[in-house]
């Protein structure tokens, strides 16, 4: 999204743009003249491939990407633009782009129109999951834990409990000297996969929400920030800020977050287990398109979703498809390491192979 | 000119040609500029006669009503935009209060022989330079800077102001006043760059015929150089004016998105540009039309305000 700053983005684009450099010149050093096409034929096939999406795993996509690149196969190049789920979704359809990226998945008039056009079913696969934590700046109770009940968060983000020594609050916080504060609510101002995650878990969980769910949607309350590193720089510079951010910026920014009461009223704290437990027992439907608002395990942390990649069901190009597919393959195998390491939730075992099985079977090339 | 002259007392012929040349040329300078003309209004016609079109199934849903209701829902596909124009014109109107007295006064300055040469060109020099800051950085600065900053006088007015309604919610830092006045710092330079310009290019008699006849240097200034200045000082406000309504980075990252009307400049609010550029990415089709119908209204507004700056400067020409 170009009206986007993103810090990490701004870091890893020129990070990316050196490392396509310095594989570019690696290959031209080692394919010299003579020699043919056998190193990239021991590599698998070279190409350029270009997609466009979600913002919210644009970090890690872009990483992944990268060390491909660089240490897998430098013949392949992937460009990823992160314009956004809705920007991305249209490309998709307008067939401009190799692949999409959405945080939500496909469905309503884009759906028809993906069918209408192609005359075929678009293929969603997942790729990650990550967690959206609840993080707050009260220097009062600094270096203690915080948990808010689901009254007490539904109550904040529909703009009911205004202030941080409420009861409603103080209750499950028995040890803490809550500071008479107000409170102000930061939530994202663009259309985002993130807020999509929230608003389906405070749709599900909190009985007084009517805002629906979406990728941006109607706040009652609250100030809005651009991107996540906005709104924890809202959270950060605003005494008394609580407000929704990808789990893997506040562990970036060292911002604390709240450990939150869960459908079977256990108080957990965000980490990469407890929001890869939401996922454990869930069936994954056909379509791969699987929600989970408000997960009944007792040690999942309540808030965390999947994002997608979709490709189409055929591509002239079999060179091309070969390559996304071992991209996508290497990615969801061999990069796990660095998902959990930027913070996000890696696929259980099961999904990857159901995923490797679609993306063998469903889509044709050539 | 003077090649024709230096040819035509040799060759008959020559003259002729050279004539002709001069024509060629003539004609061709001629209908290059018309096209050049024609060309730049065509561009605001297709760039308007475009985002109409793609407007147009939110213009037939939604119409005036648009302008009207107060509800930004995409999941529901309910969309209106009143807060939003409110927040644009509110904000617009901050910063224009604020640059207009301390633009004009700095041109007056820069323009006046208060200051040695030497000193005087850097300044204006610095000033024109804040132009060329990129949006985003200013918004950086607005954030982590200007907000901070400002917070004691923010919770100064909100404690000993509040019952003005202007004052009457607590500061939160990102607010209407906070967008006008990083606006009004944004648009100084146009102004003051455009004012000075106008100032200095009038003629020494005006200022010496009105010194001669008894009057102060205030009186001068005042009574003589700034009406006889007005037309180009008006531009520069209405250049300014537009920056201000159309910006759009600043807007969206200092303004506080909130969909709401308040008469506290101290609460968040929105304006048209900031809602565009943070719903863009991740907007449904419907709501693209809608984004996109908002994007005419905005259009609109500043072209009516432009036609307002027109009929002001006509006025003011005909009482002179």
């Amino acid at each position: 999204m170009p009206l986007q700053i993103s810090k990490s983005k701004a870091f890893i684009a020129p990070l990316a743009a050196l490392a396509l450099g310095l594989a570019a010149c690696g290959q031209q050093t080692t394919t010299t003249p003579g020699t043919g096409t056998s190193p990239a034929a021991e590599q698998g096939p070279s190409a350029n491939i270009s997609g466009a999406g979600a913002s919210f795993p644009a970090p890690l996509y872009q990483r992944w990407f990268t060390e491909y690149n660089r240490n897998v196969n430098p013949g392949v190049q992937v460009s990823y633009q992160s314009v956004g789920s809705g920007a991305g979704l249209e490309q998709y359809i307008n067939g401009t782009v190799d692949f999409g990226a959405s945080d939500a998945p496909i469905q309503g008039d884009r759906l028809e129109a993906f069918r209408q056009k192609y005359n075929a079913e678009p293929i969603q696969v997942p790729t990650v999951a990550g967690a959206v934590v609840l993080a707050y700046n009260l220097p009062e109770i600094e270096g203690q834990e915080l948990r808010l009940s689901r009254e007490a968060y539904c109550g904040i983000v529909t703009g009911q409990v205004t202030q941080w020594n409420d009861p409603l609050i103080a209750q499950a916080n028995p040890n803490i000297n809550l500071p008479d504060r107000a409170i102000t609510f930061a939530r994202r101002a663009d259309g985002s996969g993130t807020t999509f995650i929230f608003t389906n878990h405070i749709d599900t969980a909190c009985p007084g929400w009517e805002a629906g769910v979406g990728t941006s949607v109607d706040w009652p309350t609250g100030v809005g920030a651009q991107g996540n590193e906005g709104v924890a720089a809202q959270i950060q510079q605003n005494e008394g800020t609580i407000g929704y951010i990808e789990y893997a910026y506040s562990k970036l920014n060292n911002i604390p977050a709240a450990a939150l009461e869960n459908a079977s009223g256990e108080y957990v704290a965000p980490t990469p287990e407890s929001a890869g437990a939401i996922f454990e027992g869930a069936e994954i439907p056909e379509d791969f398109a699987l929600l989970v608002p408000d997960p009944k395990n007792p040690e999942a942390f309540p808030i965390a979703g999947l994002t997608w990649v979709l490709v189409y069901p055929t591509y002239d190009d079999p060179e091309k498809w070969k390559a996304l597919q071992n991209v996508l393959e290497w990615s969801l195998t061999e990069g796990r390491p660095i998902a959990e390491e930027l913070g996000y939730v890696p696929l259980p075992e099961s999904v990857v192979e159901r995923v490797q099985q679609v993306l063998a079977e469903r889509v044709k090339a050539g | 000119m003077s090649s024709l002259a230096e040819h035509s007392p040799r060759k008959g012929q020559s003259l002729e040609k050279q004539v002709d040349t001069v024509r060629v040329f003539d004609q061709s300078f001629y209908w290059l500029a018309v096209i050049g003309a024609i060309g730049i209004g065509g561009v605001l016609l297709w760039i308007a006669v475009q985002i109409g079109l793609s407007a147009l199934p939110a213009i037939q849903s939604y119409g005036v009503d648009f302008l009207t209701t107060t509800t930004w829902d995409p999941v529901r596909n309910i969309y209106g935009v009143l807060p939003q124009i409110y927040g644009t014109l509110i904000s617009a109107a901050i910063a224009l209060v604020i640059a207009i007295p301390v633009g004009i006064g700095v041109a007056v300055f820069l323009s006046e022989n208060f200051l040695p040469n030497a000193v005087r060109t850097p300044i204006a020099l610095a000033i024109e330079l804040i132009a060329a800051v990129p949006s985003v950085v200013i918004g950086l600065w607005g954030i982590y800077v200007l907000i901070p900053f400002l917070r004691p006088f923010y919770n100064f007015l909100y404690e000993n102001f509040g019952w003005i309604p202007l004052f009457s919610t607590p500061p939160r830092g990102n607010s209407l006043l906070t967008l006008g006045l990083v606006l009004s710092v944004m648009i100084l330079p146009t102004i003051i760059a455009i004012s000075r310009g106008s100032l200095i290019a009038l003629p020494r008699d005006l200022r010496q015929g009105a010194l001669a006849l008894g009057a102060t240097r205030w009186e001068t200034i005042l009574r003589v150089l700034i009406p006889a200045a007005f037309s180009g000082i008006v531009g520069s406000i209405m250049l300014a004016l537009g920056r201000a309504m159309g910006e759009t980075m600043v807007a969206a990252m200092l303004v506080g998105n909130s969909n709401q009307i308040t008469p506290s400049l101290l609460a968040p609010g929105a304006t048209i540009a900031s809602l565009i550029a943070s719903q863009f990415g991740e907007a449904g089709r419907e709501q693209v039309a809608a984004l996109l119908y908002a994007g005419l209204i905005l259009m609109i507004l500043t072209l009516i305000v432009n036609i307002l700056a027109e009929i002001i400067i006509q006025k003011f020409q005909n009482v002179e």
